[in-house]
């Protein structure tokens, strides 16, 4: 009897996938021709990224570096690439980028004039002080992002807020110790008179020796320790800050000094206490409806009127001063989402633990809201960095600011699309690094699963 | 026996104002209010005696005084006589154009891209992703101030179109005429508008159809009166009552659910003819307006010559085009209603799309002919063009910097709210056999709207309040009028900015509150 099974009875050989369904091709008809629609959508598409790239590229690859004005500049990109071509002038960015980078901040303030030739005796290096600001910056923030540094580093952190300023304006090295000293004194008050007097009247006087200390005795403090110890350095008129040194400084303020801020504000608006909640919100609704523009006119116009009679003070502190109320009313608003979005149990957990409002605060909701606000939180960052370019307006040399003043010079006159780049490159890089480092700290905190 | 005695009652003592937490609050609460109030007053004080050295003391006076300067772009009459009040009010409704206008684009292009970028197509949602992440990471003023220099460097100069060998063409048919001074459109005009410069009619209309002409609002019959000091003048009051007649009917809006089902009789009607709140306000609006204005003694007349002299002059048959609009608009949404109840009881629904389709265009195709409408189209006379709508460089490079920056963030916003949505919504849309498009139009935008539109209120009130930013290309909407050259000119600082910052605060106020109420009627009803 013949086998005349018609079942097989051993396995065939596993084959090759179709070549249709695998590698580029493969990939390309899932991704890109997976329907007539979208097959001529890629096609479209492809065809406009190549038109948008055959005129961007030649541009800014086919261009000139070393030019001393526009027209020579035109010249060399005719001689070079034939006279239709259109090629960018970098030469610009290359001649002013110093200017673009640190405005008119002298590059070696010795007796405040700017010496552009060679370095005068016994001067530091060009541009010491901002780029010193800068690398401080980025050493007191670094223990903050990312906690694999060791934690001394706290340390700068804690001084960068008084050093800054310093650094930057100049003046006598007893100004940052005496703001300093300010928090000590509320410290040490706190810490005697909380004993002896109970908590809130420690408290109260935790608040008001500092203001005290800070309003009417650091000056003379300042300027007495001043001539026992001459510790000082040149200042700089802030007349003379601009660039990218000008943006981050203002950036930087506003970022630091708004999150204390709108955490308070936040804190007030969810309070109980029905004056205290009144006032945080009118304050945190009134900001949020008017343009930053309109307080920028505040700064620059009225602020001078509202202070008493005599008192001068620099445009760039009264820029900060209104940025940074600008950037606490929406940091408020972020934070008072993080507070809402905490289950009510954490609250009434920190309650039955008999913590009272502050350690609650500190020890149970606060770490669990900023957590859940960061998202937020560094958006809000983000806007506040952009928005430092509003300053031009009320002119002060911003990078944007400078562009106009660059373009007056006749050497420069009618170069738009290299500064523009540049600025848009610059401000790109800041911004896209700090949103990535939320989505990584988001990715970091996550502890549900 | 035991004698229960209360315990002792307990006086008030100062101290409890510290320590005890019943009382505690209110003494932060008191010291709080007084730290406010002395610190305002220090302001306020403060003020008055620099204003009072610096020999200003506040006043809003020069608000009556000749402008002295032209605005280009605006909606009502204006010249350089106009006081800086009317100058003020020019600004406030360039802003609120520049607002509107953004706002649509913005919806538009940036909901586009946010289903975009979830598209399976890898280079549509990549290039969407590229497009989102450049324009958020990047200030608006520079995309501002960019596509001003774009508007300003790239196109041609009116004079590259002249001559036989002309460099530059009249586009879309010798309609649209884009050149480095703005763009020139066609200008929709009725019979009535065939006037010249210089008043006198340019050609008659054929037959009929000449329009019904501006009506010209003037306060010739009103007097002035005098209060506290204050000269109210016809204007004013004029504003007065239009002002006061809005918030009315607001109030009755947001109110008059009440009044309105006691007016029904106390029951709910389905009556075509029942009182709604929508309905109640719309009376008392021109029910107050009627009253108000035969009390008050406005005058309106009817201009044909193009001679006015009073307040504004508004188009008839401009209000006539509008009106048809809803009317037919509100008909066709009926027809809709309609269908979708024949649907819940049959199960067939009826085909209505070019019942609905004709009854708003018919009525307006008919409107529009018999008022005589006829487009003037750009011609380039002299050095430059004339005729047609001129829409300035300041204008449309603003527009296009806002609407792309603001639809950046629009686009983050609808794709959250699309992928908010559980899977299972278009899983359970595609068993039922639903094509791709009507799963997103049916199933899940509909209910992404629920997410989405919170962060779009804060989108619009963002791009609203950045449109300030007119003043770095010379666009005059509030911050350029008021808060740019009346500021300068008068000098009047504190009474120009905070002016400025109240009616932004309005604005903002305004569009949050019509917004958080269009959010009410979405919001998933929880029983």
């Amino acid at each position: 009897m013949s086998d005349i099974s018609f079942v097989r009875t051993d396995m065939l050989p596993e084959q090759e996938p179709p070549a249709t369904t695998v590698g580029f091709v493969g990939w390309a008809r899932a991704n890109l021709f997976s329907s007539p629609l979208n097959a001529i959508l890629s096609i479209l598409s492809i065809v406009a990224v190549l038109f948008v790239l055959s005129v961007i590229l030649p541009w800014a690859f086919m261009s000139s570096w070393n030019a001393t004005s526009l027209t020579d500049c035109r010249e060399q990109i005719a001689a070079a690439y034939g006279p239709d071509h259109h090629g960018a002038c970098w030469a610009v960015i290359k001649d002013r980028w110093v200017q673009l980078v640190f405005g008119f901040y002298p590059p070696y303030p010795i007796d405040g004039t700017a010496h552009l030739g060679s370095p005068p005796e016994g001067a530091w290096p060009a541009y010491f002080r901002p780029i010193a600001t800068f690398v401080l910056i980025l050493t007191a923030v670094a223990p903050v992002l990312f906690d694999k540094l060791p934690r001394k580093m706290l340390l700068i952190t804690a001084v960068f807020p008084f050093l800054m300023p310093w650094m930057m304006w100049g003046g006598t090295f007893w100004n940052p110790v005496g703001a300093m000293l300010g928090f000590g004194i509320g410290y040490l008050a706190y810490r005697f008179i909380a004993p002896i007097a109970g908590s809130l009247a420690g408290v109260i006087a935790a608040a008001l020796l500092p203001i005290i200390w800070w309003l009417f005795l650091m000056g003379g403090f300042a300027s007495t320790m001043q001539s026992i110890i001459a510790l000082d350095i040149p200042t700089v008129n802030s007349r003379k800050f601009g660039g990218f040194t000008v943006s981050i400084f203002i950036g930087v303020v506003a970022i630091v000094g708004s999150l204390p801020l709108g955490i308070i504000l936040a804190l007030g608006r969810q309070s109980d206490l029905l004056i205290v909640k009144a006032l945080c919100v009118g304050f945190i609704e009134f900001i949020r409806g008017v343009p930053l523009i309109t307080l920028l006119f505040v700064a620059s116009t009225l602020l001078n009127i509202f202070l008493p009679p005599g008192t001068e003070f620099d445009i760039i502190l009264r820029v900060l001063i209104m940025v940074t109320l600008f950037a606490s009313a929406y940091m408020a608003e972020v934070v008072r989402g993080g507070l809402a979005a905490l289950p009510r149990g954490q609250y009434e957990a920190a309650d039955a633990l008999g913590l009272d409002y502050w350690k609650a605060q500190r020890l149970i909701i606060m770490p669990q809201a900023l957590k859940i606000s960061i998202p937020g939180i560094v958006s809000t960052f983000i806007g506040i960095f952009k928005d430092t370019t509003l300053v031009s307006i009320i002119a002060i040399l911003d990078p944007l600011g400078l562009t106009a003043g660059i373009r007056a010079n006749a050497q420069w006159n009618g170069i738009y699309w290299e500064l523009f780049a540049f600025i848009a490159f610059v401000f790109f890089i800041f911004c896209f690094s700090m949103s990535r480092y939320s989505m990584y700290l988001e990715r970091k905190l996550k502890t549900s699963h | 026996m035991t004698v229960m005695t209360d315990p002792p009652k307990e006086s008030f003592r100062l101290s409890m104002l510290i320590y005890d937490t019943r009382y505690r609050s209110i003494t932060i609460q008191v010291v709080a209010l007084l730290g406010f109030a002395a610190f305002f007053g220090w302001l306020i004080w403060n003020t008055s005696n620099n204003l009072a050295a610096l020999g200003k003391e506040p006043s809003f006076r020069f608000l009556w005084e000749p402008a002295g300067y032209d605005i280009n772009q605006r909606l009502l009459d204006y010249n350089s006589q106009s006081p800086h009040i009317r100058a003020a009010v020019i600004g406030v409704l360039n802003t609120l154009v520049i607002a509107v206008l953004g706002c649509i684009t913005a919806t538009i292009i940036g909901v586009l891209v946010g289903v975009l970028r979830l598209s399976k197509n890898w280079v549509i949602s990549r290039l969407m992703g590229v497009y989102v992440e450049t324009f958020r990471n990047v200030p608006v003023l520079l995309w501002i101030v960019l596509a001003m220099a774009i508007m300003i460097e790239i196109p041609p100069a009116p004079k590259e179109f002249r001559g036989d060998n002309a460099t530059a063409s009249v586009s879309l048919f010798g309609t649209v005429a884009v050149t480095n001074r703005g763009v020139y459109v066609p200008d929709p005009n009725f019979g009535s508008d065939r006037i010249g410069e210089d008043g006198t009619r340019l050609d008659e209309p054929t037959g009929w159809r000449v329009g019904l002409g501006d009506v010209d609002v003037n306060s010739s019959g009103m007097a002035t009166y005098s209060f506290l000091g204050f000269e109210i003048t016809p204007t004013l009051q004029f504003w007065a009552v239009i002002v006061s007649a809005l918030i009315a009917s607001v109030i009755v809006k947001i109110f008059g659910g009440d009044i309105a089902r006691s007016l029904n009789g106390g029951q709910e009607t389905t009556s075509p003819f029942r009182v709604t709140p929508g309905r109640l306000m719309l009376a008392v609006l021109l029910i107050a307006i009627i009253v108000l204005w035969s009390l008050m003694g406005m005058g309106i007349s009817r201009e044909v010559d193009g001679v006015s002299g009073g307040v504004f002059q508004i188009s008839l048959d401009f209000l006539l085009v509008v009106a048809v609009l809803l009317v037919s608009l509100n008909i066709s949404k009926r027809i809709k209603n309609r269908a979708d109840d024949i649907q819940e009881k049959s199960g067939v629904r009826p085909t209505v799309w070019y019942i609905r389709l004709a009854v708003v265009v018919l009525p307006m195709a008919i409107l529009l002919w018999a008022l005589g409408l006829y487009f003037t189209y750009p011609e380039l006379k002299g050095f430059n063009f004339k005729n047609g709508l001129h829409l300035r460089n300041s204008l449309i490079a603003l527009w296009l910097a806002l609407s792309l920056y603001t639809a950046a963030f629009i686009a983050e916003i609808v794709r959250s709210g699309i992928m908010a949505i559980s899977k299972g919504q278009s899983e359970a849309a595609n068993a039922l056999g639903l094509s791709s498009g009507r799963t997103m139009r049916l199933i899940v935008l509909p209910q992404a709207l629920r997410v989405i539109i919170p962060p779009m209120i804060s989108n619009y009130l963002n791009l609203t309040k950045n449109s300030s930013l007119a003043i770095a290309v010379g666009y005059f909407d509030i911050t350029g009028t008021l808060m740019g050259v009346t500021l300068n000119q008068t000098g009047r600082e504190l009474e120009t900015v905070l002016l400025g910052m109240l009616i932004y605060l309005t604005i903002s106020l305004s569009i949050s509150m019509a917004m958080n109420w269009y959010n009410e009627s979405v919001k998933l009803k929880e029983r």
